[in-house]
């Protein structure tokens, strides 16, 4: 649906230059959410804005559904059904109007209320009075405001002003919806209901999504598939589950780890706390992951076979679409012996286990 | 009435036709350059907007020789501006005394300084609103009339309310160059014949003038915040 293939974008100001994207390639599939996450500066804002061209790469092509739009010096050129032409100021406003896209402070007209904010995109678009009626009020039942059809955004609260937005956005039927962090301004009440109308929509009518944004949780709330980006570059890249279970760059376990009580276990070795101090008999401490591919109570039987016994120090099971993650910090209680056969076992049943 | 005028302002009753005539006249020198530099001043505030660096029609060329003019206008004091411009407004409407004159040097007066009250307006417009008209698919004119001009409605009223009450004081002075209007009849009747009673009631009259003017713009912006100035309403089953 949509390929980003060697993007590169730079910024210049007086102070110098910014390289805000590093060759970058993404490709993503029809009918995923798809996420990109990193901090601010990471060049996220800019990726996304290169999708629908609100910024113009320096070097690379965007390909979205089947149209190629390619950057050749400073000049855009559209490759569509294998015909070449240099793209029109009006042309790529109109590809642009074909991808619906919402932001963080919603940017709702302030004085124009629910109904011609969400009438904007489709008026002057040789559609007639009745039709844009008929539409405004079926996107508004979408998202659930028709009842504040006459309200101005002053009288909206934030997730009701991210709902007109999203409605807004939709209008014309995109296959695309760019989200940039549409979640970041709201509380988590708003929070958790924006992201599962997204999922809804996502699933409803099959509305390719991209996620931009800087908090793991959404991410796990409601992509397939995530890239993590830092300065400039997509550092990893996979199925969201993956991820998790698995992250591999430094950065990617930071943002793992800042949705799970299990990266306090680091601060508490940090401040010496009796809590992870081993005593006699005890062994140190190790982190045990328990990802899709393990199965069977390993726990009690190791616990059982090998005669020792485990102190949970801190457990946390991540939840990601409709599969689990567990992960648990223990100290084994046993002599030496026992112990490390506990741990070889432990490793042998796919359990990952990590000396903290 | 009559009675009461001829006691307090005996001198305004004696030249109630000439009195008239300057209430008239300062009418249509603020009417006439006003709704001209209006429009000047929001089609050069608009072009100065898009086409400042970042702007979304940047063109730093038209950018720098609209943002000089405007700079040389509104650094020249309108008393000397009316002097200076005698040749330019001959060639243009014939004349430069009388209202006909004036027109053009009030126009120069004015338009500079709103063309800069209209940047500063927009300039409030949230770059938010422009990129998600733009996403959104909206061309130049778009932009511009459904979003810049649109969303900076209030705005744009208290500015043009502080360009009307300045113009009332401009129109004042291009009695100077025998433009009539109130200010004329002010120096002519009242100050030079020793007619005190003539100079306060034009102050009056000014004062109201300019109140009524400032009403209107704060009504107008106060019904614009955050609305539209009229209602409307949109049910389900009727379009």
């Amino acid at each position: 649906m949509i390929e980003i293939e060697n993007v590169t974008k730079i910024f210049r100001t007086k102070a110098g230059s910014v390289e805000a994207l590093k060759d970058v390639n993404l490709k993503i599939n029809e009918g995923e959410t798809y996420g990109v996450i990193g901090y601010s500066g990471a060049g996220k804002s800019t990726l996304v804005r290169c999708i629908n061209f609100l910024e113009t790469p320096d070097i690379g092509a965007v390909t979205i559904d089947g149209k190629r739009i390619e950057v050749d010096g400073d000049r855009l050129f559209l490759t569509d059904n294998g015909e070449r032409k240099k793209l029109s100021e009006k042309e790529l406003s109109r590809i642009r109007g074909s991808i619906g896209m919402i932001f963080q402070h919603f940017n709702l007209l302030d004085r124009s209320n629910v109904f011609d904010n969400v009438a904007y995109p489709l008026r002057h678009t040789g559609k007639t009075k009745a039709e844009i009626h008929d539409r405004v009020f079926q996107l508004l039942e979408l998202v659930g405001l028709e009842s504040k059809v006459n309200s101005y955004p002053s009288e909206l609260s934030g997730g009701q002003k991210q709902r007109v937005a999203i409605a807004r956005a939709l209008a014309n039927n995109p296959k695309i919806l760019l989200s940039d962090e549409a979640t970041s301004a709201l509380d988590p009440d708003a929070t958790e209901s924006i992201l599962n109308l997204l999922k809804d929509l996502n699933r409803k009518l099959g509305v390719t999504i991209v996620v931009i944004t800087h908090e793991m949780g959404v991410i796990k709330t409601i992509c397939d598939r995530v890239a993590v980006m830092e300065r400039g570059r997509v550092v990893e890249e996979g199925k969201v589950y993956d991820i998790f279970s698995n992250p591999k760059q430094a950065i990617t376990r930071r943002f793992v780890n800042s949705t799970s009580s299990l990266s306090k276990v680091d601060e508490l070795v940090r401040k010496d706390s009796p809590l992870v101090k081993s005593g006699a008999g005890e062994s140190r401490l190790y982190r045990l992951v328990f990802d899709k591919k393990v199965n069977s109570p390993v726990i009690s039987e190791v616990s059982r076979k090998f005669g020792v016994d485990f102190n949970i120090i801190l457990a946390n099971v991540e939840v990601i679409g409709d599969e689990t993650i567990g992960a648990m910090i223990v100290k084994i209680i046993g002599d030496d012996k026992a112990i490390d056969a506990a741990l070889t076992y432990l490793s042998a049943t796919k359990v990952r286990v990590e000396a903290v | 009435m009559e009675d009461f005028i001829k006691t307090v302002a005996p001198n305004i009753w004696a030249y109630r036709t000439r009195f008239i005539q300057s209430l008239a006249d300062t009418w249509q020198l603020f009417l006439i350059p006003g709704l001209i530099s209006f429009f000047l001043g929001i089609f050069f505030g608009v072009i100065l907007t898009i086409t400042r660096k970042g702007g979304i029609k940047q063109n730093l060329v038209v950018f720098r020789i609209i943002d000089t003019i405007i700079n040389v206008f509104r650094a020249i004091p309108f008393v000397i501006l009316l002097i200076f411009l005698i040749p330019f407004t001959r060639l243009m409407v014939g004349t430069a005394i009388g209202v006909r004159g004036a027109v053009i040097p009030l126009i120069f007066g004015t338009a500079p300084f709103f063309s800069r009250q209209v940047e500063t307006a927009l300039a409030n417009v949230s770059p938010g609103k422009i990129e998600a008209a733009r996403a959104m698919g909206s061309g130049t004119f778009g932009l511009i009339f459904r979003v810049y001009l649109h969303e900076a409605v209030p705005e744009l009223a208290r500015v043009t309310t502080i360009t009307a009450i300045s113009l009332v004081g401009l129109t004042t002075m291009a009695g100077a160059v025998g433009a009539g209007g109130i200010g004329s009849f002010a120096i002519n009747y009242g100050q030079g014949q020793g007619h005190p009673d003539i100079v306060n009631v034009c102050v009056v009259v000014l004062l109201i003038a300019v109140c009524i003017i400032q009403a209107i713009g704060s009504f107008i912006a106060k019904k614009t915040t955050n609305r539209t100035f009229i209602h409307r309403i949109y049910k389900k089953d009727s379009v």
